[in-house]
């Protein structure tokens, strides 16, 4: 197959310690070698800034929600559009983009991998219609458990290897990468409208509390030896003092210890959980308290959650926090209940600086990846599209590297959300590496893909690669921070998999990316009793049959499969 | 050969229980399914080859695939204004296809939703929609609305898998589990087996809804003696009802979405739903008919972004229903081909879009003689999906299930017509640009 050679490049490789290094890069057969023959393809870096391909660990872009939030916002795909050409069909969106500008957009930005950070068993067929739809990239997704009645009786019943064997089951009848845990037990609370009000907090029916729910899978977790740490969304999401809450759930697993490189439990959009105060009115930012359990514990990770002002649209599992928000704002409502397993919610934001409580939580995203001195633990993100559309992953970028960038920012914002936040006194200013880390090789290693070839540039790694118009040595990004959110809005050159895919931010190329999901043997008699217990789910609650509802392999075209094994 | 766990392609309860007893490649037996799936699975009226006319008043001659499928392209390529509709009895593959083709020759897709659950969706713009899994219903509501609806002869076994007589967790006493009530305008046979049966007024859904929500939110006092032929007492009655409820389901039917108010109503009935969740989980789903309608809005949505009527002629999609709808642009005379697949605009159409169709070119996909054949100039059969093809479609709850193949036939698919039809029609622009 092909050759290509990457010349004169700057190089930032976290994972492999490159910094800023000027060398070359030699890719064959879609992967990367230490040599090519001399008739490989050359590119010319001239110097110019490249990273692996970007990596993006917690992102909504596929299946039932982002559909709903399509459906219900009209208005919001008639913004973003760009009629088909020769080789790409139209864009449609800003926050729900339709499935192709979906991908062509993380291309476009120098971003080869994503993943869907929900996908609901029972719709997870249409999660992966969807991903099979979005091209370019590649992907995967961490599956619900939280608030499944399998995963709460088989807890119930202290009954760990059942509910190991449902948890594979579950991974497999969804083809997904990981356990994700939204609002433990308020989702199932949510089924008959109401919620839980804190880690001990039983939930109704059934009896276990989200403390319980979460140990248990963070330990199964590990004893399945899955590739990434159980992904938490934690209870009681948008009230103010949840900072406790976060903390109190941080301290449940840190006895856990993680089977690989990785820590043991990765908790999201944080930003979102981390206020202070009894109300909105003495609502001030805690991501100092936060940053400083991050500083001083090495067993967990966490991703930003930036928000970005504009336009949003909100969708998460968290079913009762839409409600919530859906009152509180007068603005449009979509549930989406899932019998027997979870929850869901979306409704359109707007985010406005002049309102304070989103002036600080913009603030707060930022004070969590500064005040965290370990670049490697707080991932960017925008839970998009929660906190925004994850194209504006360069402003964020940029935020971070230039304390004059936040500084303009802040005059934009209102003054009443001056005295309760952070960021003001905040002088940090990430350099080209640790951006690196933030945007691809922590997300790779957060969810256990370093080993699958993503998030460097080592021999062997995908040959996911982007090359930005941007000159690390000439360019100051604490002053030319317009240049540089330029420069990484459109890559120079994104390679995936060895073919360029996009050029000057024009998509070149449109290959099918591939889908990662975790295969696990649980070969003990909790697999026999887990089986009882789902064929009398299926027999009496549920309203689809057993035989239909797993995924068929006709779903994921190109999967990569994961072997593991219970222990 | 007993085939276990097939999908019935007739209604969008879309039953995946049913079992089919094969032999030599027939179905010989059906099991489960109600009569009118079941007779939708034995087919009837197939169409056995492709056929031709130039004139719509003379006699089809029969033709091979490849001539039929080469002037279905002709026609479209050099179309200025193509419609392309229905896609609602077919497979979430070949709708993709549908929507690659749209773009091809800039046409406009529409779905069968357009005379039917369209204006739910104008609801859901307006204002969202709380809804959920059939099962969440069946094993939670305890009080259950049909509003302008009759499943009793349009999803025969709805009431009894998901909505009335089925038990589930919380509501493991079946129908002594559920307070039913029907609102409609006539006393049908779903309303006979309701526990309270309120008859509406003929076009005056929209001020019942309104004097509902007045009760809900405390405001009886706003309402007069009688809203929509229903006294006073009895809508302060059954908002009680609603208010008492722990889980509350409204279906829905065209009994709201095709009477006066249309989207209006669906707008107003979603907002009653949303306040009743101040008082106890309530939840809301349109009743879909066919058994992939569902399907169809979900494709449309994650291609394009938006639900149906989607109009390809700037070469992206451009959405506005009342402009980019089949009738809108039948009766504004501006369709100069139209390409019916997996629908049947001919049964369906208001009599000034068939007036339309009648001078146009007319391509008429489908395994079975229908209203639209009528009037085709072109018609190809394919494959029956969900008996003869397996493939996705979704249930009216939005849950995505894979349809099965039970016999095998010479026919080709959807899919394959559509593919070849897109090569052709790129053949053509290719050579004339
Ligand atoms: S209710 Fe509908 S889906 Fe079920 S068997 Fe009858 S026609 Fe088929
Ligand atoms: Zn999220």
């Amino acid at each position: 197959m092909s050759e290509m050679l990457i010349k004169n490049a700057t190089v930032y490789d976290p994972i492999n310690g490159v910094n800023g290094d000027l060398m070359d890069i030699a890719v064959k057969d879609g992967k990367i070698v230490d040599s090519v023959g001399n008739s490989a393809q050359t590119i010319d870096a001239g110097g110019r800034l490249v990273y692996p391909g970007g990596v993006d660990a917690h992102t909504h872009i596929a299946g039932s929600k982002v559909n709903v939030g399509r459906i219900m916002r009209p208005e919001d795909s008639r913004t973003g559009i760009k009629p088909r050409t020769a080789i790409t069909r139209p864009y449609t969106g800003y926050t729900v983009p339709n499935v192709y500008a979906m991908g062509y957009r993380y291309a476009e930005m120098g971003y080869t991998t994503a993943f869907e950070a929900a996908i609901p068993i029972m719709k997870a067929r249409h999660t992966h219609e969807e991903l099979e739809e979005i091209p370019i990239i590649d992907k995967g997704g961490l599956t619900l458990f939280g608030s499944n009645w399998m995963v709460m009786d088989a807890i119930r019943e202290d009954d760990q290897d059942r509910l190991a064997a449902y948890v594979a089951w579950g991974l497999l009848a969804s083809r997904g990468w990981g356990v994700k845990v939204v609002n433990p037990g308020g989702g199932e609370a949510w089924g008959f409208g109401k919620n839980v009000s804190g880690l001990d907090d039983p939930v109704p029916n059934f009896e276990v509390t989200p403390r319980q729910i979460i140990r248990n899978l963070a330990e199964v977790n590990e004893k399945m030896n899955l590739p990434h740490s159980i992904h938490l969304h934690c209870n009681n999401l948008g009230v103010p003092g949840n900072y406790e809450t976060t903390l109190a759930s941080f301290d449940i697993c840190k006895d856990i210890k993680s089977r690989r490189d990785r820590q043991s439990l990765h908790v999201t959009h944080v930003m979102f959980n981390s206020l202070g105060g009894n109300h909105w009115g003495d609502f001030v930012s805690k991501t100092d308290v936060i940053a400083d359990y991050l500083n001083k514990n090495d067993f967990l990770t966490i991703d930003m959650g930036q928000m970005i002002f504009g336009s949003a649209t909100t969708m998460t599992a968290d079913g009762p926090v839409q409600y919530r928000n859906s009152t509180t704002f007068k603005a449009r409502w979509g549930n989406g209940d899932v019998e027997l397993e979870d929850v869901s919610g979306v409704t359109p934001l707007y985010y406005s600086p002049q309102v304070y409580f989103y002036g600080v939580m913009w603030a707060m995203g930022l004070e969590l990846a500064l005040l965290t001195k370990d670049p490697w633990k707080v991932l960017l993100t925008t839970d998009h599209p929660n906190g925004g559309p994850y194209e504006n992953y360069p402003e964020a970028m940029t935020l971070l590297m230039s304390k004059k960038k936040r500084e303009e920012a802040i005059a934009k914002i209102t003054e009443k959300a001056y005295d309760r936040w952070h960021i003001t006194g905040i002088e940090r200013e990430l350099d080209w590496y640790d951006i690196a880390i933030k945007t691809r090789a922590a997300h790779a290693k957060v969810l256990g893909l370093v080993e699958q070839g993503k998030g460097h540039l080592g021999t062997g790694a995908d040959a996911d690669i982007a090359i930005y118009d941007i000159k690390p040595d000439e360019t100051d990004a604490t002053i030319e921070y317009d240049k540089v959110k330029a420069g990484f809005r459109r890559s120079a050159y994104t390679i995936k998999g060895g073919e360029v895919v996009a050029r000057d931010g024009t998509i070149t190329a449109t290959p099918k990316g591939r889908t990662f999901w975790v295969r696990t043997t649980v070969d003990n008699d909790g697999y026999g009793r887990m089986m009882d217990d789902l064929k009398f789910k299926f027999r009496n609650y549920y309203s689809v049959n057993m035989g239909n509802y797993m995924v068929q392999n006709e779903y994921v075209e190109h999967p990569v499969v994961l072997e593991t094994e219970y222990q | 050969m007993i085939i276990k766990d097939v999908l019935c392609p007739f209604c969008g309860c879309l039953c995946d229980d049913l079992a089919v007893k094969v032999e030599n490649n027939k179905v010989v037996d059906i099991m489960h399914a109600c009569k009118i799936g079941e007779s939708k699975i034995r087919g009837h009226d197939r169409i056995k080859a492709p056929m031709m006319r130039d004139n719509k008043n003379s006699e089809f001659r029969e033709v091979s695939y490849d001539e039929a499928i080469n002037e279905s392209a002709r026609i479209l390529a050099n179309s200025r204004r193509p419609l392309l509709y229905g896609w609602a009895s077919g497979l979430c593959e070949m709708m993709k296809k549908g929507v690659l083709l749209t773009e091809e020759v800039g046409g406009i897709i529409d779905n069968t939703a357009s005379v039917c659950h369209g204006p739910s969706a104008l609801g859901v713009h307006e204002k969202g929609l709380p809804t959920g899994t059939l099962g969440q219903f069946a094993n939670r509501a305890d009080v259950v609305v049909f509003w302008g609806c009759n499943p009793v002869h349009a999803h025969p076994r709805h009431m009894g898998r998901y909505s009335v007589f089925n038990k589930g967790f919380f509501t493991n006493k079946g129908r002594r589990s559920r307070k039913v009530v029907v609102f409609d305008v006539r006393k049908t046979d779903t309303a006979n087996l309701a526990d309270e049966y309120v008859q509406v007024n003929p076009g005056e859904d929209y001020m019942v809804l309104s004097a509902l929500r007045a009760i809900v939110a405390g405001r009886v006092d706003v309402v007069p003696d009688t809203v929509g032929g229903i006294s006073r007492e009895k809508l302060v009655e059954v908002a009680e009802t609603l208010k008492g409820a722990k889980f509350g389901i409204v279906y829905f039917g065209m009994g709201l979405t095709q009477s006066r108010g249309k989207y209006k109503n669906i707008d107003n009935a979603v907002s009653l739903v949303t306040e009743l969740n101040a008082h106890g989980k309530h939840s809301i789903i349109p009743m879909r008919g066919h058994y992939n309608v569902t399907g169809f809005g979900n494709v449309c949505a994650w291609e394009t972004g938006f639900v149906n009527a989607v109009d390809m002629s700037r070469g992206y999609p451009y959405y506005n229903p009342g402009e980019t709808c089949s009738n809108d642009l039948l009766m504004r005379e501006e369709i100069d081909a139209a390409f019916i697949i997996a629908g049947d605009a001919g049964a369906h159409f208001p009599a000034q879009s068939i007036a339309r169709m009648g001078k146009v070119p007319v391509i008429n996909i489908d395994p079975f003689h229908s209203a639209t054949t009528e009037m085709a100039n072109i018609v190809i059969p394919t494959k029956v999906s969900g008996v003869e093809l397996e493939g996705t479609a979704y249930r009216m709850d939005g849950v995505s299930l894979r349809m099965r193949k039970l016999v095998d036939v010479d026919f080709p698919s959807d899919e394959e017509v559509l593919d070849k039809i897109i090569a052709k029609v790129r053949e053509i622009k290719g050579a004339s640009s």
